[in-house]
């Protein structure tokens, strides 16, 4: 049993946080501010090999540990959560499942340009009528000849409109519920194949969020993804390591907002003394980073489950329903804290808040977490 | 084991770039006549450059009983190896007991490659210098970012050498018509050891808008107000060699450009010395400067946060007190 | 091209604080770097070697705990790192730390050695210069600017001063000190931090380099620090509720006292 992090695990972490400090948190109100996706962020974070942590280097990878992977989203977070998103969706939604489920050939052909970040990747599951269940996919795959034809439509889609990459699901045989999906690797430009509305959203900025529209888009047969009805134990697999990514994303920012919250805390004076001399602040503060420490510790631990190549599945599910709630509470009383300040934008806890709300929802909301966490428990 | 007795005498590096004495020289001359009068020494300035006579008569002026001059051609421009032979060259011969240059790009250059050809200590930088009971020189300098002073001697090898901070060491008023005594040195120089050439001088007039670089800032906030205002915090930054920053609400008003806002969501400075004008003082702002070596505050506003972290805090019209104060800080810099 | 860069581990002293009840400095928790003006040189160097190709050498002189920063170092691209540690060299103030660097460098291949100016814990620029002057080499300080001269025995070099740039040709081998500000250097690249643990950092003691040892640490040190203190605490500033005139002649007596004017 050790905790401590490895030399190489905290040389990264070295690394990515002074990336993040310097690169990251200087945009983070602007991107958010506008709406806008951070290009130029992703194009400084591909040729530091941060889009390929996890990767075995024999395609191309860093050959690094998904406690690395961890530790990345987490310092990106802690000063932007839409850069932590964009590493997330790319990682966990799109080079894992490839990595995991593809032929020699398709992980030959895609993962090094994912890897190298020349080529960004995204996932696309859920639909108007299917989020939660998603076995009520519209969307449908039919073989015609060498090519499957998609027809139907994605919507909340991360780095839609930005990714190269799409790994897509839809129904082969609809008779079947969930033994009728099928998983497909999808390129930007495909004819047939466009983005859609972008969303506005409350929080996460400056993350591309749009719908994905299939209509008649053909794409070669060798791009199934796995086995025909696999697609269902894909997208479960797929997003047991998806919430790492978002449990890391949302320690993060409960991280950020305890730091932003210490710092105003301090300098900020009442009644002739600072505020963090007070009692009051003292037990809440007490009782955040507890609740951060402890995030911290499931979101690592079910991390290295995985890499332990151990099951992880309700690990998972904790770490995320544990650390998004945390971030609510924390940015919540972070904002609380700085007072009138904290509501102004002029202090990052305001975007904060508005960024930690969706760690509880995207990549299966906390009642999903909840439902995950207590099959674990009864099952017969 | 070296005898000490025979080094004697206190001398300075007479730093001049193309034929112009540079104002550290003259500090510290007078810093050197401090420190003969404790030995009972004399105070020798080392000349080295070339078509340099004329600074000879100034250095007297300032303070100096003797001056050894290296005019050479070689010497035209700054360049490590020609002015190290000469000047080691010198000591060689004349054997002081201290020596000090400014620090400078070309005293931090110099100095160091001759205390290792001379295999002699050096003290980098020093704010403070002092001769100790036993007739040793005591150097003060910070380190750690400032944060920590050292006190440091080099007991046991000669001369002992230290770089000191420009603008540290006050000048004395010059003595017109004081005489000394002149040494003319001929430096022998090797050329087989010069190795690096000088290919071209660029001078720029430096447009010196990083605020964070500046030893001293004059700040304005809310009380200055205005861009006339702010013209009047521009002479006053003038006469101090000083840079011009701003508070937030300035900035944001259009009057001062954002690269110049001290703060939280500006620039975090630490200058020697913080003039804040007008500046209330909120918690944001203070996050950006309250690590400064000395706060000045102005402030019609007697409970103004501002006045916490100041040194001094006056509780006046920044409008009246920014006039009257340059005209006093003007008349004492010419002095 | 054999390229040797010196880098020393430093306290990260913008983080360094002054306990505000003792007035004494609190150093535990601070973070220990790579100095400023190092990493500058070794991006530098780095640079060279992506653009002309070259052999990158660190070296540190420092407790085993510097190991660090070689590791840094390898993440970043370097191809050999060497660490001098030895009681022998405890003590040392910059003529016997340049006189030990200088030891090793007499046994290595080079034709560039690249120090950084200054380092932020002692903020002396002297041990670059000193390390020229025991290896005879040409110097040049205050580096902004590289390049390499056509036929490659020489490089091309900007040098900064309080009036503003030098083009300076300085023939190899020579010596530079860099600024920080000449260029950003570059972070550690992911393949490069998994790799930086599986290789190997040279460990010297004073044995293994060219110097005699009375040259080296305390011994070797013509200065030694007689005390070392702190400004002390911030006294409560104090407050003047005066006419204007008064009010500034208050101000010019304080700023002189502090030495500021």
């Amino acid at each position: 049993m050790n905790f401590k992090l490895t030399p190489t695990q905290s040389l990264f972490r070295q690394m990515i946080r002074e990336f993040a400090e310097k690169e990251v948190k200087p945009l983070a109100a602007e991107i958010d501010e506008q709406e806008r996706f951070p290009i130029e962020t992703v194009q400084k974070m591909a040729p530091l090999g941060l889009f390929g942590i996890p990767l075995p280097v024999e395609y191309g990878g860093a050959g690094g540990d998904n406690i690395m992977y961890t530790i990345a989203v987490e310092e990106l977070s802690r000063v932007c959560a839409t850069t932590g998103v964009v590493l997330s969706a790319h990682t966990s939604l799109c080079l894992a499942p490839i990595f995991e489920n593809g032929t020699e050939e398709q992980k030959k052909k895609y993962l090094p340009k994912l890897a190298s970040g020349e080529w960004l990747g995204a996932f696309g599951l859920t639909e108007p009528n299917a989020g939660t269940d998603a076995s009520a996919q519209q969307t449908t795959a039919v073989l015609d000849g060498d090519e499957w034809v998609l027809n139907g439509n994605k919507i909340f889609i991360t780095n839609a409109g930005h990714a190269h990459v799409y790994v897509i699901f839809a129904m082969t045989d609809k008779s079947l519920k969930n033994k009728g999906i099928s998983a497909f690797i999808v390129e930007a430009g495909t004819p047939g194949f466009e983005i859609g509305k972008k969303e506005l959203k409350m929080g996460i900025r400056g993350s591309a969020t749009a719908e994905l529209i299939f209509s008649d888009c053909r794409i070669p047969k060798g791009n199934l993804l796995g086995k025909v009805g696999g697609g269902f134990g894909i997208a479960m697999k797929t997003l047991d390591g998806g919430r790492i990514g978002i449990a890391s994303q949302a320690l993060g920012i409960a991280q950020g907002a305890l730091d932003e919250t210490v710092k105003y805390t301090m300098e900020r004076k009442q009644f002739g003394k600072s505020i963090s001399q007070f009692q009051n602040t003292q037990f809440q503060m007490a009782d955040l980073k507890t609740r951060v420490e402890a995030a911290r510790l499931l979101v690592r631990s079910a991390a290295f489950k995985k890499d332990c190549k151990e099951p992880y599945s309700a690990d998972a599910a904790m770490a995320k329903l544990f650390a998004a709630e945390t971030a609510m509470e924390v940015t919540t009383k972070a904002v609380q804290f700085h007072g009138g300040y904290g509501y102004t934008r002029e202090y990052p806890v305001e975007r904060m808040m508005r960024d930690a709300k969706i760690t509880e929802i995207y990549e299966g909301t906390s009642e999903v977490q909840r439902m995950v966490i207590a099959a674990s428990m009864f099952k017969k | 084991m070296i005898n000490k007795n025979d080094y004697k005498n206190v001398y300075v590096f007479a730093e001049q770039r193309g034929g112009v004495i540079q104002p550290v020289a003259l500090e510290l001359i007078a810093k050197a006549r401090d420190l003969a009068e404790a030995l009972g020494e004399k105070v020798v300035a080392i000349l080295a450059g070339y078509n340099v006579e004329h600074l000879i008569q100034p250095l007297f002026e300032y303070g100096a009983d003797e001056v050894v001059i290296t005019d050479h051609v070689e010497l035209k421009d700054y360049l490590t190896e020609q002015y190290a032979q000469a000047v080691s060259q010198i000591i060689d011969a004349v054997r002081p007991n201290i020596v000090l240059f400014g620090a400078t790009t070309i005293g931090r250059d110099l100095a160091p490659r001759l205390s290792a050809r001379l295999a002699t200590g050096l003290t980098a930088d020093c704010t403070k210098l002092e001769i100790s009971e036993d007739k040793q020189l005591m150097m003060t300098r910070p380190a750690f970012g400032g944060n920590l002073m050292a006190t440091i001697m080099c007991t046991e090898h000669r001369p002992q050498m230290s770089t000191v901070r420009p603008g540290v060491m006050p000048k004395r008023d010059p003595e017109p018509g004081r005489k000394g005594s002149i040494v003319r040195f001929e430096t022998k120089f090797d050329t087989s050891k010069i190795r690096v050439k000088l290919i071209e001088e660029i001078k720029e007039e430096k447009n010196k808008v990083d605020i964070t670089e500046a030893k001293i800032l004059v700040s304005g906030g809310r009380g200055v107000g205005c861009k006339e205002g702010f013209a009047k915090l521009q002479e006053l930054a003038d006469i101090l060699g000083a840079e011009v920053s701003a508070s937030r609400a300035m900035v944001d008003a259009g009057i001062m450009p954002h690269d110049r806002q001290v703060g939280q969501t500006g620039k975090t400075v630490r200058p020697d010395l913080y003039i804040a004008l007008g500046i209330s003082g909120a918690i944001q702002h203070l996050a950006g400067m309250e690590e400064s070596g000395f706060i000045l505050a102005v402030n019609k506003d007697k409970f103004a946060p501002i006045f916490n972290v100041s040194d001094i805090g006056i509780v006046g019209d920044v409008n009246k007190i920014v006039p009257l104060l340059a005209e006093r800080l003007r008349k004492e810099m010419q002095k | 091209m054999n390229i040797v860069v010196c880098i020393k581990q430093v306290p990260d002293t913008t983080e360094i604080k002054i306990n505000p009840v003792t007035g004494t400095l609190i150093r535990d928790g601070v973070p220990s770097i790579m100095n400023p003006d190092d990493k500058g040189g070794l991006e530098m160097a780095l640079r060279l070697k992506d653009k002309y190709g070259a052999n990158v050498t660190v070296i540190t002189m420092g407790p085993p705990q510097a190991d660090l920063i070689l590791r840094e170092a390898f993440a970043m691209g370097v191809d050999r790192a060497i660490l001098l540690t030895d009681r022998k060299f405890a003590g040392a103030d910059t003529l016997a730390t340049s006189n030990a660097l200088a030891g090793a460098l007499r046994t290595l291949e080079w034709d560039l050695v690249i120090t950084g100016r200054q380092a932020i814990d002692g903020d002396t620029a002297q041990v670059g210069p000193q390390i020229a002057e025991h290896l005879d080499v040409p110097q040049v300080s205050y580096v902004c600017g590289l390049e390499l001269e056509k036929g490659g025995k020489s490089f091309r070099v900007t040098k900064e001063t309080e009036d503003g740039v030098q083009i300076l040709e300085a023939r190899m081998p020579c010596l530079l000190t860099v600024l920080a500000s000449a260029v950003k250097p570059r972070y550690m690249n992911v393949p490069g931090i998994v790799a930086a643990y599986n290789k190997q950092v040279e460990i010297w003691g004073a044995d293994k380099i060219d110097v005699d040892e009375s040259k080296l640490g305390l011994k070797g040190s013509p200065t030694k620090v007689l005390k070392a203190f702190t400004k002390g605490l911030k006294a409560p500033g104090e407050l003047f509720e005066v006419e204007p005139e008064e009010a500034v002649g208050i101000i010019i007596s304080r700023l002189k006292e502090k030495f500021i004017i």
